[in-house]
């Protein structure tokens, strides 16, 4: 009973970090029409703004991660700027330029940090017990703190706020919207922000609990497609809820087997999901 | 008489091209010319992929796919005792066999699926290696793989441990391949794989089963690509899943793109500009480490200056956009 909490407890985090960067990606693709290759080596610059400004500058943890968050927000930027807004009408090609910036990334990273793997202090030792013997990491509550803050606060953005309606609005119908006067380079730059941004804060906020390497994005954006393929490729909800899902499914197989036959199991469940049902679990007809 | 003339050209610039191939390993050292054993190898990958393009499907699982034919091939010599040879075929005939499996589920799925689709299938190959060490040796992979065996010919022994030796085996190989490869694709079965890049709608209208055309295109070049692995897996002696993941995919995609894909020579002037780009260039000064960026770097200007090779595509992709709810409908 014990193991089975603590093992929950275990998912929720992973569920969560997962979650910041599903809905990133489907974001990016939902607005912009690709799938960014290089998601997770945003993740990876996302850590190393902490191994540099909180390990080596002994900045303090949050300032860090706010520094990081918006470090990758201007990367994302940046590709926004000089690969997708060229290839525009060839979203194969943006993904294979994509493929290039995740090289440029992985080796900015090796040339700056060494391909040894970081050792990030934790930030606090505290512990919550939870009940007799399943423990909660103040580090990992900090984790899921900020993705239930920051997806909900993305959550209100689209929903309430005008710039949210215009970014629905491109997902839905580019033309349409530019009709209606909503900029689309705008747009596209603002989605590619906060898309980038919410994969940085992933990186940054777990870089105390994973070791980050220059090339821990590949294991990154593995996940983080099979989420959003399950949960529906243009599907915000469906990303997070397929994050859970997946988050569970991974832990516990990893718990009680190994996480080898985890990624495999993974990666079955979503060549199982492609098979009988291309749009995801909960994806739309068309994209987001 | 314009045409003998052009015939007497072509007579020419082959008769310079069997030379420069049979003379180029005598000019290299020892090193470079084990360079060349890897880029003829290399060459027969990515033609073999070029074959799957032709149908308009882009694969991130084909390097799986020479991991498997090189996997096989080591595992038939030394669990099963095949000679190499005849092992080699073995390889290529798994991979081939694996692939036909795998189309099963992948063919369900068009353009963006299919890409992520192959990705993920071959990483669970991957891991399936990783994972169990009997047979396949876990992450430290199969060792000591018997070599390809010397041939005593009276006098005369060729010893393939020698790179130059292996070269023109391999030279051998890969010509033979490539000569078939060239020939599927000016047969019917090639104007098919065209049809379905194409017109998709329009070729199964016209009773073009789709599904089976693809997944031959996906049979034939996953056999070529095991091929590939099954010489490598001999020359090195060694396979581990570290040699074939997607780092190794995206040079093969890298060389196929800069090449540019619309021309049967196109993916073979890539991958042999960017070895000899590698080997000397950045060889010689010194910045191993460099490398990932200076191909990340090429790869992107390739798709944003050189659209030859992807202009292609764009057309294709926006139909597969537009056809990929309606596919939807009719597979789900």
């Amino acid at each position: 009973m014990e193991l089975l909490l603590q093992t929950i407890t275990n998912a929720t985090y992973a569920a969560s970090y997962m979650a910041l960067i599903a809905v990133g990606l489907v974001l990016i693709f939902g607005v912009m029409g690709v799938i960014n290759f290089a998601h997770g080596e945003l993740y990876m610059a996302g850590a190393y703004s902490v191994v540099y400004l909180y390990t080596d500058l002994k900045m303090p943890f949050f300032l860090a991660v706010a520094a990081g968050l918006i470090f990758v927000g201007l990367l994302g930027l940046v590709m926004e700027r000089a690969l997708f807004r060229p290839l525009r009408d060839n979203p194969l090609g943006g993904l294979i330029a994509s493929i290039g910036f995740l090289l440029i990334l992985q080796t900015v990273a090796v040339l700056g940090f060494g391909v040894r793997m970081e050792h990030v202090p934790p930030s606090t030792q505290e512990k919550i017990f939870l009940t007799e013997g399943v423990v909660l990491t103040v580090q990992r509550l900090y984790v899921i703190v900020a993705t239930v803050v920051l997806l909900g606060g993305l959550w209100l953005f689209l929903r309430k706020s005008k710039f949210g309606w215009a970014l629905r609005a491109c997902a839905q119908d580019p033309e349409a919207a530019a009709l209606q006067g909503i900029s689309l380079n705008h747009t596209a730059r603002l989605a590619m922000f906060i898309g980038a941004a919410l994969a940085g804060v992933a990186g940054a906020l777990t870089a105390p609990l994973v070791s980050p390497t220059p090339h821990m994005g590949h294991a990154v954006i593995v996940t983080a497609f099979i989420i959003i393929i399950v949960g529906g490729i243009g599907s915000l909800e469906g990303a997070v809820i397929a994050a859970v899902l997946y988050a569970f499914v991974h832990t516990f197989v990893t718990t009680f087997y190994d996480g080898v036959i985890a990624n495999i199991v993974g990666l079955s469940l979503m060549l199982a999901v492609l098979v009988v049902r291309p749009t995801g679990l909960f994806g739309a007809k068309d994209r987001a | 008489m314009p045409e003998r003339s052009i015939r007497l050209g072509q007579v020419l610039a082959f008769i310079a091209l069997m030379a420069g191939l049979v003379l180029l390993p005598h000019v290299l050292s020892y090193s470079q010319q084990e360079v060349l054993v890897f880029l003829v190898i290399n060459v027969l990958v990515v033609v073999s992929y070029r074959l799957l393009t032709l149908t308009g499907e882009w694969s991130l699982g084909h390097v799986v796919m020479v991991g498997v034919g090189a996997y096989a091939s080591a595992l038939f010599t030394k669990k099963l005792g095949v000679p190499v040879p005849l092992s080699m075929l073995c390889g290529a005939v798994t991979a081939a066999a694996v692939a036909f499996v795998l189309s099963f589920p992948l063919f369900r799925m068009k353009g963006f699926y299919f890409l992520i689709g192959s990705f993920a299938a071959g990483e669970i190959i991957r891991l399936i290696w990783k994972r169990f060490t009997d047979p396949f040796g876990g992450p430290k992979g199969i060792k000591r793989i018997p070599g390809f065996p010397d041939i005593e010919f009276g006098a005369l022994s060729i010893d393939f441990f020698e790179p130059v030796n292996y070269y023109y085996f391999c030279v051998i190989v890969v010509g033979l391949a490539l000569l078939i490869l060239y020939r599927i694709e000016r047969s019917r079965i090639g104007l098919t794989f065209h049809a379905i890049h194409w017109q998709d709608k329009l070729a199964e209208s016209v009773s073009v089963d789709t599904f089976r055309y693809r997944m031959l295109a996906f049979v034939i070049a996953s056999f070529f690509a095991g091929l590939g692995g099954a010489l490598f897996a001999h020359y090195v002696g060694t396979v581990n899943p570290k040699l074939f993941d997607v780092e190794q995919m995206v040079y093969v995609l890298i060389w196929a793109i800069v090449g540019g894909t619309t021309t049967f020579y196109g993916p073979i002037m890539g991958v042999v500009a960017l070895t000899i780009i590698n080997e000397i260039v950045l060889r010689s000064l010194g910045v191993d480490e460099m490398r990932p960026m200076f191909y990340g770097a090429i790869l992107i200007l390739s798709v944003l200056f050189l659209p030859t090779g992807l202009e292609s595509i764009a057309s294709k992709v926006k139909a597969w956009f537009a056809g990929s709810s309606r596919d939807k409908t009719a597979t789900g």
